[in-house]
């Protein structure tokens, strides 16, 4: 699992790649909080193009980076979510409270 | 239902098992020759119902959790996870979408994606005691002679 942030004026990409559970969700976090806590962004975009596996470990990182960003007025968007993530996703209600975008094609 | 073949192993509840769990449960059940979709669906409910085990169950020891699998005539998979862990007071509750016990960085949606992702989910559990959940998946099922 490996997480790449990358920062252009107010708006934070964090590129997930491998595989959400509860086991890394802790290390991703992290990566994360460190990240945008250091910068507050007021957009926040992470990106699910190369994540492999995802399980409602990744609804709890998500909801949780929502909740951080809340406290200060920042935006979440959640892109290139497979249309298994995005059904998985769903199960939270994500898509009423932030911007949830499916894979191309 | 016959069973074609059958499969058991015991795990310690550590959280760096929850990979090799799911996949080694996905990799036996491919033998009926599941789709992509089946073999996602089945490894994201194994991993739901092996995280509660950790997270829940064993929250503050190391235990064991037994996994069974058997693949069935006609693509039918069941897998049954069982721990000895601290047990489940009210099933109904814990089975409600966004219920959870521990807060934070948990969703409450374990059960809500298996249910999703499964067509039969079974929990039997006794506070004390521990808890087994039975997950029940249809594939497209073409190894009938397996
Ligand atoms: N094996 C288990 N042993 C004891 N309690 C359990 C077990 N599995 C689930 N529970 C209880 O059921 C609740 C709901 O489980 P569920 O998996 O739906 O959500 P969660 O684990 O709390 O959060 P999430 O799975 O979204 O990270 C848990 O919070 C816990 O109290
Ligand atoms: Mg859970």
């Amino acid at each position: 699992m490996s997480v790449k942030i990358v920062a252009a004026q107010q708006k934070m990409t964090a590129y997930l790649d491998g595989e959400i559970d509860h086991h890394n969700a802790a290390f991703i976090r992290e990566e994360i909080d460190n990240a945008v806590m250091a910068s507050k962004p007021e957009v926040l975009k992470i990106d699910f193009d190369n994540v492999t596996f995802m399980d409602s470990s990744g609804i709890g990182l998500v909801m949780g980076r929502y909740r951080t960003l809340s406290m200060y007025g920042g935006k979440l968007i959640v892109s290139n979510l497979s249309p298994q993530f995005y059904r998985i996703m769903k199960l939270s209600g994500l898509e009423k409270i932030a911007i949830i975008n499916k894979r191309e094609k | 239902m016959k069973i074609l073949n059958e499969f058991r192993m015991t795990a310690e509840s550590k959280s760096v098992n929850e990979s090799f769990v799911r996949g080694t449960v996905a990799a036996f059940a491919a033998q009926l020759d599941p789709t992509l979709e089946e073999i996602a669906d089945i490894k994201t409910a194994v991993s739901e119902a092996v995280t509660n085990c950790i997270v829940h169950a064993y929250a503050h020891c190391v235990g064991k959790i037994y996994i069974y699998v058997a693949i069935c005539e006609g693509g039918l998979v069941k897998i049954k996870i069982r721990d000895k862990g601290c047990g489940i007071a009210d099933i109904k509750q814990a089975r409600t979408p966004l219920f959870t016990t521990s807060g934070g960085e948990r969703a409450g949606l374990g059960f809500a994606v298996m249910e999703s992702f499964c067509d039969k989910v079974y929990v039997r559990s006794k506070v004390g005691c521990g808890t087994t959940v039975t997950l029940i998946k249809k594939t497209g099922g073409r190894a009938e002679n397996g």
